[in-house]
């Protein structure tokens, strides 16, 4: 052992701090999906119960793609978990991959019905922005939480841990998204959330793969 | 680690000092070379510092600290590839570089400024060449110049003066 990592090691005893190991990825992904319902029972006092209820059962590709999208949502933030540990594989990040082909392609059978079905309501260019908004704007401190829990571990690929932290946050605006959108998805419609998907992972995972890399719990 | 995590210095110090022959062994396997060996070592004892609170008392500690190890060595291979492709090693090539900045009669321009004090001085009076060595070519003070030479301060300053006169002329005249 040269004498530099002599150094190290008594300087890394002498600063050592107590820790309180961390709890499964399973425990806080339950954790930050409580979050996620307390938000979601909080937007449901505002929206029409009712009329969702409806549009939900009328026609099975809608409740297809929230189950997708919720599905995602709680795969992702368990990839996130996982990955921030620094001894688990990175194939983690396959996890949501089939809940987001459940998402997507239900999503899609959506869009096409509204031009086979004639009289569906289209969503017009004003309504998408406010999808657009909403979905970014509710994954900012769906993602801030998720980014508070995930620092208090050590990720040893913050990119890719982030980009899985974004696209749960995403999936949860979008699902939440479902209490306000009166209608069916359309080509632009499908369009603009997928839009609104990526700007939430692609930022995500340029903020947060930085926020990841300067957490240094317990030094 | 379980103590470490409690806070356990003395604990903790003696399983970083038995890790090292592990994390040793580790790196070297993965091919890192043997002059980066310590790097990887006191990169994988950072992150272990660090991911402290990671670790699950229920799982085998060893195999979390080879996946860390692993990872380190892993890192720094990419590293040293992406400098090996950016970076070529041809000490001969940086040699035979010209530099095109450099002004190639500045040199020769000097020398010959050189000898033209050089002739300048011999040719000076003997008291007034006194003055000009002591003073200005070997820095020393009126007060060693003067007890070197046996000369009074003012004769010397009076002869420093006249001499740096008579060389203005005679590069004036020169040029």
């Amino acid at each position: 052992m040269d004498d530099s990592t002599d150094r190290l090691i008594g300087a890394l005893s002498a600063s050592l701090r107590p820790v309180r190991p961390l709890p499964s990825p399973a425990l806080r992904t339950l954790i930050w999906l409580i979050l996620v319902a307390a938000i979601a029972a909080a937007l449901a006092m505002f929206a029409n119960d009712t009329a969702m209820w409806h549009r939900m059962t009328a026609v099975p590709d809608m409740w297809l793609a929230v189950l997708g999208s919720i599905a995602t949502m709680t795969t992702a933030a368990f990839a996130a978990f996982e990955l921030s540990l620094p001894d688990r594989s990175r194939a983690w990040v396959f996890l949501p991959l089939p809940a987001t082909a459940l998402w997507v392609g239900a999503s899609g059978l959506g869009c096409l019905r509204a031009y086979v079905l004639p009289g569906t309501h289209v969503a017009t260019i004003e309504e998408t922005q406010d999808c657009l908004l909403f979905i970014v704007g509710l994954s900012v401190p769906l993602s801030a939480a998720l980014f508070v829990m995930l620092r208090r571990a050590y990720s040893l690929a913050p990119p890719l841990t982030a980009a899985m932290a974004g696209l749960a946050s995403a999936a949860a605006a979008a699902t939440l998204l479902n209490f306000f959108h009166p209608f069916d998805a359309a080509a632009t419609d499908l369009a603009v959330h997928a839009v609104a998907v990526v700007i939430v992972v692609v930022a995500a995972r340029v903020v947060g793969s930085r926020a990841l890399q300067n957490s240094l719990p317990g030094t | 680690m379980a103590a470490a995590q409690a806070g356990d210095r003395v604990a903790y110090e003696t399983l970083l000092r038995d890790c090292v022959p592990f994390i040793v062994s580790i790196v070297r396997r993965q091919g890192v070379p043997s002059d980066r060996v310590d790097d990887v070592v006191q990169e994988a004892l950072l992150t272990v510092h660090r991911a402290r609170a990671t670790y699950d008392p229920q799982r085998s500690f060893e195999a979390w600290l080879r996946v860390i190890v692993e990872r380190r060595a892993i890192d720094l291979l990419r590293q040293l590839r992406r400098h090996g492709t950016r970076e070529v090693h041809a000490p001969l090539a940086v040699e035979c570089h010209a530099d095109e900045a450099a002004d190639t009669s500045a040199g020769i321009e000097y020398a010959e400024r050189v000898k033209r004090i050089d002739t300048a001085l011999t040719e000076l009076p003997r008291r007034q060449r006194e003055a000009v060595h002591h003073l200005l070519l070997d820095e020393r003070s009126l007060k060693e110049a003067a007890a070197i030479t046996g000369r009074s301060r003012g004769s010397l300053k009076v002869s420093l003066h006249r001499a740096l006169n008579a060389l203005r002329a005679r590069m004036d005249h020169g040029d």
